[in-house]
């Protein structure tokens, strides 16, 4: 039997725009994606001491999963174990590999080092909101709305998830885009059926 | 000590503090700044990269970066 | 349409690491007790001297020449093609051409060894260094240049999620066949040894500057290595045409994630608990069930600790039996599911359990003790396999005899 699956809320962080459920909700031209993605932080008032030395990609994953949480999602309904992520991109970690190569050269450093990995925004986002249940990075050449479609709806059919929040986080010197999705199998007034349609016309919405 | 605190500042990326708010014998780790246990790490490359020190035993960590001061007195009978 | 009941089978393995080339040789030296642990000989690196690390012992050309890519492939790829190979020539599927099969690989570094080349190069001169080198440097690339080789088109995909990346693949692709998309799945992961990562496990202060001591008291560190493992899983279907051939069964997995700490695990371990539970209730089976605890053991103080309490809260006296094989191979990182994998399938087929080397001092606050010898002639009924990663990425995989 095949539950239907709604998507919540989405978010968007692409362009030096953030956008939540389809409206605007900080634009800041002209400034390269790190310091972007600070003045979101601080332009939300978010106290968060821990998310200045994360590194590009998981800022930008960290920030887009709180705009998309921020009033739209009850944790209290859910226990730990139940809620997961599904993530994706291109080009995996690379970005911060690169700076963290650069120090090897006279002192590595372990700052960097901790996010070489793509997983480690996951690890952010689960340490933010104690989701303790399943999370798996999948690299890809390109989004993959029929993949993401598939994979979360078969998560939801086992029983391995709740709620997650899935799409895609992906960051290379200045190229980045996340486009994030809070799945649950509960309706509410706003949210849309989980369909590779609808996931991918959210994605679309950032290529404008 | 303020040259001290500003490379901490710089190389732990506590870009929401100013140097001069740290104070000199405020604890670093747990309470205080709560610095964690990768912050120790670069304090190690710091001390390595901006003053030429070796922190070989990793166990005398937590004494030599208890504060901004004992650092300070670390570095002072360390150099060369 | 998802049969959650349908049982997914391991039909073949491959492997390579520090202590063998293939599957044969490496139960050889578990059973002889010979670690692959060493100095460093691949790298060129200012830690020659004082890192102690766990290669392959095939040069490139080695490699090349054995599995038909390019010398100049990474060495990621070329441990990945030797070992993904063998387990898909032992599973000896004759009519693979009408199955639908998928390739999911897992790794970390992906090409990094050629981009550290081309870096050193590009960083001094940035006209120097063959851009053509670092081509293939991201994870998916690694994977697609051995799909290709190995002819495998239907299903490609590439996970990377630390140290339990290749634990994921394996349930990844058992979902897969479970949910009727894919009848075979050569499943695992590979990693080679690079400076990248031996500079950055360094200045985590991490890596023992001996052989490494898993579970014991005064362990000091993980000792890095690398390889590849590879399993073929197949639907029931499959399994039923070549019933002699087949291993165990996959019949549990789990992931969580611990949401404590970048890459510290929490005290009480509740990442490895909520992984392990989670693949005992897929199972079906009890605590008490459990003849083997495949640990993911690396020898670092916080990972002991935190696994080994883990299992205290989980399982009750009396404990099953258990050893961490990352003595032997070193950590392999994104390979250390895949090619622990392919030794719990060994454990169950051959009836053996491996021995935890260099335990001196049990580990006081834990109520059992890792075998010490290895053991034959033993009933191993179902094996519990732990892959826990940074980020707090934590896995487990259940394999149960036929």
């Amino acid at each position: 039997m095949t539950e239907n699956v709604y998507i919540t809320a989405s978010c968007t962080i692409a362009d030096n725009v953030v956008v939540k459920n389809g409206k605007q909700i900080f634009e800041q031209k002209g400034t390269k994606v790190q310091d972007f993605l600070v003045a979101v932080y601080q332009y939300l008032a978010v106290n968060y001491p821990r998310f200045y030395k994360m590194d590009g990609l998981a800022k930008l994953g960290w920030m887009a999963s709180e705009v998309l949480l921020e009033g739209s999602f009850d944790k209290t309904k859910y226990k730990p174990e139940d809620m997961g992520l599904l993530l994706c991109n291109k080009n995996s970690s690379l970005d911060t590999d690169i700076r963290y190569y650069d120090t090897v050269k006279t002192m590595a450093s372990p700052a960097l080092f901790v996010y070489t990995l793509p997983n480690i925004v996951m690890g952010e986002i689960c340490i933010r909101h104690q989701f303790k249940g399943e999370n798996d990075f999948f690299i890809f050449e390109a989004f993959n709305a029929a993949f993401i479609q598939q994979y979360v709806h078969h998560l939801f059919e086992t029983g391995a998830m709740e709620a997650c929040i899935c799409g895609w986080v992906e960051l290379l010197d200045n190229d980045y885009n996340a486009t994030l999705y809070l799945t649950e199998k509960k309706e509410n007034e706003r949210s849309i059926l989980f369909t590779e349609e609808n996931i991918y016309h959210i994605y679309q919405t950032t290529h404008g | 000590m303020m040259d001290l605190k500003r490379q901490i500042v710089e190389q732990l990326n506590l870009q929401h503090i100013k140097p001069e708010e740290i104070g000199d014998d405020q604890p670093l780790f747990v309470e205080g700044l709560g610095l964690d246990s990768i912050d120790a790490l670069e304090l190690i490359v710091l001390l390595q990269q901006q003053y030429n020190i070796k922190l070989n035993n990793a166990e005398d960590g937590p004494k030599v970066f208890q504060s901004v001061r004992t650092m300070a007195d670390y570095i002072k009978s360390h150099q060369a | 349409m998802y049969t959650k009941s349908a049982a997914v089978y391991v039909a073949g393995v491959g492997v390579v690491s520090a202590i063998g080339n293939n599957a044969k040789s490496c139960l050889q030296s578990l059973e002889n007790g010979e670690a692959g642990i060493g100095p460093i000989t691949l790298l060129n690196t200012i830690h020659k001297n004082n890192l102690p690390v766990a290669e392959v012992k095939l040069g490139n050309d080695e490699l090349a020449a054995q599995t038909g890519l390019s010398p100049n492939a990474s060495r990621t790829a070329l441990l990945s093609m030797l070992a993904a190979n063998e387990a898909w020539q032992d599973a000896g599927i004759s009519n693979a051409g009408h199955l639908r099969t998928g390739f999911i690989s897992a790794n970390s570094v992906g090409g990094m060894d050629k981009t550290e080349n081309f870096f050193a190069a590009f960083l001094k001169d940035n006209k120097s260094g063959r851009l053509k080198d670092v081509v293939n440097h991201e994870c998916g690339a690694v994977t697609e240049l051995v799909a290709d080789g190995l002819g495998i088109k239907n299903y490609v995909s590439t996970i990377s999620t630390a140290c339990s990346s290749s634990a994921n693949s394996i349930f990844f692709g058992a979902r897969m066949i479970k949910h009727g998309m894919l009848d075979v799945v050569v499943a695992g992961g590979a990693d080679a040894l690079t400076k990248f990562t031996l500079n950055g496990f360094n200045t985590l202060q991490i890596l023992d500057k001996e052989w490494c001591m898993p579970f014991d008291e005064n362990r000091r560190g993980l000792n890095l290595g690398e390889g590849a493992g590879y399993i073929v899983l197949v639907s029931e279907k499959v399994a039923a045409g070549i019933s002699n051939k087949l291993y165990c069964k996959l019949s549990g997995y789990a992931n969580a994630n611990d949401a404590h700490h970048q890459t510290a695990s929490s005290p009480e371990g509740a990442g490895s608990y909520a992984a392990m539970k989670g693949a005992l209730a897929l199972s079906g089976l009890q605590t008490k069930d459990i003849s083997y605890i495949n640990l993911h053991g690396t020898g670092t103080f916080n990972n002991d600790i935190s696994e080994g309490t883990a299992i205290r809260r989980l399982f009750n006296p009396p404990y099953p039996k258990m050893s961490s094989t990352k003595a032997f191979t070193g950590h392999t990182l994104g390979a250390s599911g895949g090619i622990e994998a392919v030794f719990s399938a060994l454990a169950i087929k051959q009836g053996i359990i491996y021995p935890n080397l260099r335990l001196q001092t049990p580990m006081q606050a834990l109520p059992f003790v890792p075998e010490r010898i290895f053991q034959k002639n033993v009933a191993v009924d179902h094996v519990l396999s732990n892959s826990f990663g940074f980020g707090g990425n934590c896995s487990s995989l259940i394999f149960s005899k036929l």
